[in-house]
């Protein structure tokens, strides 16, 4: 049997149900057997901008998208121009019949600067600037073209299910585009209608509607397509295997280990993680009785900070979580959580600067403000999930990690992350360690919050504890937490917080601050979901016969320099692949190692990385044909 | 067993200005603590920052000087995530009205059962005297280079339009009356906020201690007029006693009005009052049935180290 790698795109204006049509695909090519890798790209927009879901299939483990696409489901004149090119040689276009005469200029939402790249092509291969032009294109490229008239799809199936109301029912465009193509790959049919149900398991009307215009669309593409190369017959399914959005490994993670007071205030790609632990806000214990989340919209995210921390302090392990501009505006209160020595977690799903900058699209561009964030010098931890399936884990050794070192832990997530439809290995909740580290049962009498102790960590009271009373202050403060502006006291409590980072890096396990995947001349070194497609195109690079290595980072602020030399051991060559402008990783890398970064493979478009193109430029850096600075720009 | 004023007191020294307002405050919040019986170690002081930012560290009981605007957000944290604690947060009339005043309008929304009180004295003194959010347009307290070229924010209708169930306004010279105000306040099944006119010795020369005793306005008689007079003297009446729209219409209308009384005459006590807005916890309960036995601050999230969450509903759903 050869090995299925199938990727699949579906495009439209936003609000048409992309995402839903691109739910039903996953999870029906999930049902089968196969590993999913899906990602959504969108315009900061509510209704009618071009949005698309690229969902790749495999039947071994894949970390992230290819460039190559080998069937776009189009219903729209605007997914035909932005995608056409995107299809492979001997894949297939499922398009509308009914637009072919569609001009670009017909289409408003085309940006200038899109239109005159295409304008451009068009006009170099001498063809109209329509949805015809680009599809003679493709077919120049041997791609096969499934023309079907979506309109007259709903008027038959209206008469045949004597439905008057399909007949101009256009949001079923997506249902048709995916059962189309489920037809066309011949798909086992079952899987079809068990995803419609299990997606519309609330609305049995509504699923009642799908489900028929699935079963005709899915007829229609097996009786009146020629056949196609690609076929999808279902694989052996792993069991325990989940199908996962992005922002959910976060949010169980948080569940599980005890996270209970989450203040937010809306902003993308953040705030999908906090409505979903508000939808799940009850929580079942095991041997006790239920618990609950307070899940908490703010009026800002200075507000939610606050709130953040005030839960903290009553010994609640409280999160916020937000993105870039959000986090700015939390920053001079990290510092107040660090002077006070507040354990918190913020979990920051990074978009792409500076300022509003692409608001719904991709980057890791806030890795050097997190790690600066605040003013002042004071202890904090920047931890980074590289894929999907860790964020979960890492969730719970953040919220460890700031009880133990009583330090804000900023936990590194991003755009990539959130908008990403993944299968993974079943999370297990049994395997999230609770260490609240010296949080206090009971006070003795005497108590003083900021004591110096041996390994400069103070037990801790909380708000509300018998015999407990404490003091706190942004200003420094003595051991009661008293104002102190005494000179010798304030180096020493300076001292007392900042001896904390060398504990940091001696606590916190080696396997916890960076992974090496081997090491070779060559190697990478990446972090977030960067690593994804590197572990991808470190794959495909093996095919050829080059082996190159990987270190991912995940602890990136106190920075395991010692251990990083370790593992780097007599690396040639170093690779930094990460998603922002100035290659914010290598910075670090080099500020701690005194090392440079041979080639940097960065990414800044705002779209998420695909395997491939990390691929060419890494083959291109072997081969010695590269630019020092490889910067990489696919995608629509 | 009930404790004295004095037992709510720290031994910190307290290094305000000789004859400042703020003297009155605190003594008055230590007295209010100590009318009420409240345990030292259930009752948090949340500040802000400023000269009134360091009364939590003059209270002896869990104390939290927290950021310049932002008291507010920390203190509404802490109560919702331990709804058992009384929570006072305080802190002045620019950290309130002026960097915090959008904390100050969306904390009226939610109605969490605990007290703002605002220091509110015209002036940012830690800094040196620069016009505070009360100040009128045109005044010039003795370190502003000209005069205020900012018309002034109105406390009292401010707490008003953004919902707090509770508003009154005190005065730190009456020591009694505001310790009277601090134990309805915090009493009060909701929001309250405590509007006290707190002159500045130091930078504040208009709106003096003389000022408000009214020895500039002397009849005939050679007898002094002093400003402020209580509300409650005249008869007048803040609580809405009925969950009628049409009541509590006619008293907040009525407190706003009132509330734009200054000049020669300035009310003090409570404008306003109603306990029939749901308090903040109660719509938390409304959502988690068991929200108020088991807040945040009292679930136990371990079994023996590890997690003892049952997420496996929610991971099944997700099973393919």
């Amino acid at each position: 049997m050869t090995e299925t790698d199938f990727s699949w795109l579906i495009g439209g204006p936003q609000g048409s149900g992309v995402e839903s049509g691109a739910n039903i695909f996953s999870r029906v090519c999930a049902e089968i057997g196969y590993q999913v890798f899906g990602k959504r790209e969108f315009y900061s927009n509510i209704k009618g901008e071009h949005s698309y879901f690229t969902v790749r299939i495999a039947d071994k483990k894949i970390h992230s998208n290819v460039n190559g696409v080998n069937l776009m489901a189009s219903f729209d004149a605007e997914t035909m121009f932005r995608h056409y090119d995107e299809v492979v040689s001997g894949g297939g276009i499922i398009f509308d019949s009914d637009i072919l005469e569609t001009t670009t200029d017909a289409v408003r939402t085309l940006d200038t600067p899109f239109k005159e790249r295409l304008h451009k092509e068009l006009e170099s291969k001498n063809k109209p600037f329509t949805v015809a032009g680009v599809l003679e294109i493709a077919k120049e490229k041997n791609i096969l073209l499934f023309p079907v008239s979506f309109k007259s799809i709903l008027h038959t199936l209206s008469e045949e299910t004597e439905n008057p109301r399909l007949r101009g029912l256009v949001r079923m465009y997506n249902v048709i585009g995916v059962s189309l193509s489920l037809g066309l790959v011949k798909m086992p049919t079952n899987s079809l209608h068990n995803a419609i149900e299990s997606i519309f398991s609330k609305k049995p009307e509504i699923a009642k509607i799908n489900q028929q215009t699935a079963t005709f669309s899915y007829n229609y593409a097996t009786t009146k397509f020629d056949t196609f190369v690609h076929t999808l017959p279902g694989t052996e399914k792993e069991p325990g295997t989940l199908l996962v959005q992005g922002f959910q490994g976060t949010a169980l993670g948080k569940m599980a280990c005890g996270c209970r007071f989450q203040p937010y205030y809306p902003i993308t790609p953040a705030s999908d993680e906090s409505v979903f632990l508000e939808s799940h806000e009850l929580l079942e214990i095991i041997g006790d009785r239920p618990g609950s989340i307070a899940v908490i919209q703010t009026e800002d995210e200075i507000s939610a900070m606050g709130m953040t921390i005030g839960g903290a302090l009553t010994g609640t392990r409280s999160a916020t979580c937000t993105s870039g501009p959000g986090f700015a505006l939390m920053t001079e209160m990290l510092g107040w959580a660090g002077i006070n020595e507040v354990p918190i977690v913020i979990t920051n799903y990074q978009r792409s600067g500076p300022s509003t900058g692409l608001p719904t699209r991709h980057g890791q561009d806030d890795l050097l403000f997190s790690i600066f964030a605040g003013h002042g010098d004071f202890p904090k931890i920047v931890y980074a999930s590289g894929e999907i399936e860790e964020s979960f884990y890492d969730t719970g050794n953040c919220f460890n990690y700031a009880d133990v070192f009583q330090v804000p832990v900023i936990h590194m997530m991003d755009k990539f992350h959130a908008s990403s439809v993944i299968t993974c290995k079943k999370w297990d909740a049994e395997k999230i360690s609770i260490d609240r580290g010296k949080l206090l049962e009971t006070v003795e009498d005497g108590y003083r919050r900021f004591e110096f102790t041996d390994d400069g960590i103070s037990p801790r009271s909380r708000l509300g504890m018998d015999n407990g009373i404490f003091w706190n202050t942004g200003d420094e403060s003595d051991e009661t937490g008293h104002i102190s502006e005494d000179p010798v006291s304030r180096v020493k409590m300076m001292d007392k917080r900042m001896s904390r980072l060398d504990l940091i890096l001696e606590k916190i396990p080696k396997e916890e601050q960076a992974i090496s995947f081997g090491t070779h001349d060559f190697t990478v070194i990446s972090w977030g979901s960067a690593v994804g497609p590197v572990k991808d195109a470190l794959e495909m690079l093996k095919k050829d016969g080059i082996s190159i290595g990987l270190i991912q980072l995940k602890l990136m602020h106190p920075f395991p320099a010692d251990y990083v030399k370790s593992l780097l051991d007599d690396v040639k060559t170093i690779i930094d692949v990460e998603a922002n402008q100035s290659g914010q990783l290598g910075k670090i890398f080099k500020q701690n190692l005194q090392r440079d970064i041979d080639y940097f493979i960065l990414k800044y478009t705002g779209r998420a990385m695909t395997s491939t193109e990390v691929y060419d430029s890494l083959k291109r850096i072997v081969q010695n044909k590269a630019d020092r600075r490889e910067v990489l720009m696919h995608g629509a | 067993m009930a404790l004295k004023p004095a037992e709510y007191k720290t031994d910190v020294h307290n290094d305000w200005c000789p004859g400042c307002g703020d003297f009155g405050i605190v003594n008055a919040i230590q007295m209010a603590l100590a009318d009420m019986g409240v345990q030292r170690d259930k009752t948090v002081i949340f500040s802000g920052i400023g000269c009134s930012g360091k009364t939590s560290h003059y209270i002896n009981t869990y104390g939290i000087h927290t950021l310049h605007g932002r008291v507010l957000t920390f203190a509404q944290g802490a109560k919702i995530a331990n709804p058992e604690m009384t929570v006072v947060a305080v802190g002045g009339d620019g950290d309130g009205l002026g960097i915090g005043a959008g904390h100050f309008v969306a904390a009226g929304r939610r109605n969490v059962n605990m007290t703002y009180i605002i220091f509110d004295n015209g002036v940012y003194g830690l800094t040196k005297g620069q016009a505070s959010p009360t100040l009128k347009l045109g005044e010039k307290t003795k370190s502003l280079p000209s005069p205020n070229t900012n018309s002034n924010v109105n406390p009292i209708g401010l707490a008003i339009a953004s919902g707090f169930t509770f508003v009154a306004r005190g005065y730190s010279y009456d020591v009694r009356h505001l310790k009277d105000l601090i134990v309805k306040a915090v009493k009060h099944p909701g929001l309250s906020f405590l509007d006290v006119l707190q002159p500045c010795p130091t930078y504040n020369d208009l709106n003096t201690r003389d000022w408000y005793a009214g020895t500039d306005l002397m009849d005939e008689a050679q007898k002094r007029h002093s400003r402020i007079y209580k509300l409650e003297d005249t008869g007048y009446e803040p609580t809405v006693h009925y969950n009628s729209e049409i009541e509590s219409n006619e008293k907040l209308s009525q407190a706003l009005i009132k509330s734009l009384e200054w000049g020669t005459k300035i009310p003090i006590g409570i404008f306003y009052k109603n306990d029939n807005t749901t308090p903040y916890t109660v719509r938390l309960r409304d959502k988690i049935p068991n929200y108020l036995e088991n807040p945040p601050s009292k679930q136990n999230i371990s079994k023996n180290g590890f997690s003892n969450t049952d997420i496996s509903k929610i991971l099944n759903s997700l099973e393919v």
